[in-house]
């Protein structure tokens, strides 16, 4: 299926919507840097990240620099779309798992349990989206 | 308190308009309210408690309890997508047993069809895939921005589901050629075509591993239901259909670390709803079961103790759900994958087949003979992000 050769790249991202809860996260975005919570009290680290830990209900998640590695947990390449892209999850290495695309790669060959790697992808006029790409 | 034997179906009323031109929402709404009581043999006065989604057109339930005109003493808005009414129906029992209210109706209605996107989304609140304009959604900017659609995520949960248990498409298939057996036979269908496993296999894939067939119909209409007490229902001339359990519950990934997209929240609301009402699964003689993809119903009927975890696909293969051809008789009306999906939603006609099933009402070429126990089950929401299961267990008198 050739088709399946497309990637994301020409799938236009929209801009993320942005709370003052969320605010660190996508200001560390534009400068690359790829952020996650984990609680001060627990020890456990959440995503999407939040002001009170989802775990113990602290008040005190503390923004942690991720280099952004993990596993592809699932993913469903869509094809009822202009562009055929694939969405899916990632379990990152620290252990939350997230929602994201996958770009840059032969649609038709991911994996669930490949490796990958994070990398941001510009949106239009907003901050850029953590995205993964094979390892 | 329990609610078992508290409350009773007095009315149930599906709307055969499958593309609504020329009506606007709150006329179908109350269409199918009006539907529901002559089923019933009520009026409109003797309601007095109200349960409605977020299809219902303005502010929670008190728009729609205005344009039909209704003096209410209870009501419910709970909002759990397609999964909604099934809830509601379990709330209004709760309701009815508190002595809060004595005749509750339930709608739903919606023309997704003929608005052609400018409709109710279903299953899709603000916050869900994709899109979502409000910013204070909380995982809106972390989810919105990936062109997740229900086909896409529902199409996540079956590709892990088939990584971890070995689940084939073939398998999946067997579910949409089911309920091509039951929909031939219903007039209001809008796919009445019987098809094979091949053809669900050869039709354009949607979202890996879905197929085009492998996914419900978008349609318009709705439905009602009417839950009453045990003295109403006594003075009603329609046969006693009484609600002996109902559980619900919400799934989602919780802070990343809980995310298992190979079951549903059917874990939960089903154990509980069998506790409720002293039953088990194997004494079902009719399950509804929420088919917005086939995935849905594999993963749900697996959930609620019909089979083993992971061996959802041996049980639903070679006709098992096939009425009068294998042991658990599903969605005898066609389903959400044959009959209809109206506003995106489909937890209200769940209940309604089971109710006629129960009533001895359904096709003849469908009936489940002696069916004195059912099932109605749905999930509302997306299965792979987050999403609300509720179950209702019903009982012939």
């Amino acid at each position: 299926m050739t088709d399946t050769q497309a990637t994301t790249q020409a799938r236009r991202i929209p801009a993320p919507a942005v709370n003052n809860e969320s605010k660190p996260f996508w200001d560390a975005a534009k400068e690359g840097r790829f952020l996650i919570k984990r609680c001060g009290d627990c020890g456990k680290p959440h995503w999407y990240p939040r002001v009170i830990c989802p775990y113990c209900f602290s008040l005190n998640p503390k923004w942690e620099e991720s280099p952004g590695e993990g596993v592809i947990y699932t993913f469903s390449v869509m094809f009822h779309s202009n562009v055929p892209y694939a969405i899916g999850y990632v379990t990152l290495d620290e252990g939350p798992s997230m929602l994201t695309n996958f770009v840059d790669c032969d649609l038709s060959a991911l994996k669930i349990g490949q490796r990958v790697k994070l990398r941001f992808q510009p949106t239009e006029n907003g901050a850029p989206v953590p995205v993964f790409a094979p390892a | 308190m329990s609610i078992k034997g508290k409350a009773y179906i007095g009315g149930v009323f599906e709307h055969p308009t499958r593309e609504a031109i020329g009506y606007s929402t709150p006329q179908l709404h109350a269409e199918c309210a009006k539907g529901a009581l002559e089923d019933a043999g009520l009026s409109k006065d003797d309601i007095d408690g109200y349960f409605c989604a977020g299809d219902a057109p303005g502010f929670g339930a008190m728009s729609m309890a205005d344009y039909m005109g209704l003096k209410l003493r209870h009501m419910d808005s709970t909002e759990t997508g397609g999964s909604s009414y099934i809830l509601h129906v379990g709330h209004a029992a709760e309701a009815i047993a508190a002595g809060k209210c004595s005749v509750a109706l339930v709608t739903l209605a919606g023309r997704p069809r003929s608005m052609r996107g400018g409709g109710m989304g279903g299953g899709r609140g603000p916050g869900g895939p994709p899109g979502g304009g409000f910013s204070d959604v909380p995982e809106a900017g972390f989810e919105n921005i990936y062109g997740g659609s229900t086909h896409n995520t529902y199409g996540m949960c079956a590709a892990r589901h088939m990584y971890e248990y070995g689940t084939t498409s073939e398998q999946l298939a067997w579910i949409k050629v089911a309920a091509s057996h039951h929909a031939q036979w219903n007039e209001h269908a809008m796919l009445r075509e019987v098809v094979t496993v091949e053809d669900v296999l050869n039709s354009p894939m949607i979202a890996t591993p879905l197929h085009r067939m492998d996914c419900c119909v978008i349609s318009d209409g709705g439905g009602a239901v009417i839950v009453v007490s045990p003295e109403v229902a006594k003075s009603l001339n329609r046969p006693k259909v009484k609600i002996i359990g109902a559980g619900e519950a919400p799934k989602g990934p919780r802070g990343g670390n809980d995310l298992d997209l190979t079951y549903s929240g059917a874990v939960w609301s089903g154990p509980a709803a069998f506790e409720e009402a002293g039953v088990k699964p194997a004494d079902m003689k009719y399950a509804s079961i929420y088919d917005s993809f086939t995935i849905t119903v594999l993963m749900q009927i697996e959930d609620l103790g019909f089979c083993k975890k992971g061996e959802g696909g041996k049980f639903v293969a070679d006709g098992n759900l096939i009425s009068g051809v294998g042991k658990l008789p599903f969605n005898t009306d066609g389903g959400g994958l044959c009959n209809n999906h109206p506003t995106n939603r489909g937890g209200i006609t769940k209940v309604i087949e089971a109710v006629r099933q129960l009533r001895g009402e359904a096709h003849p070429k469908v009936q489940v003979p002696s069916c004195d126990l059912a099932i109605a089950h749905g999930t509302g929401g997306s299965l792979g992000t987050r999403h609300g299961a509720a179950t209702v267990i019903m009982e012939r008198e």
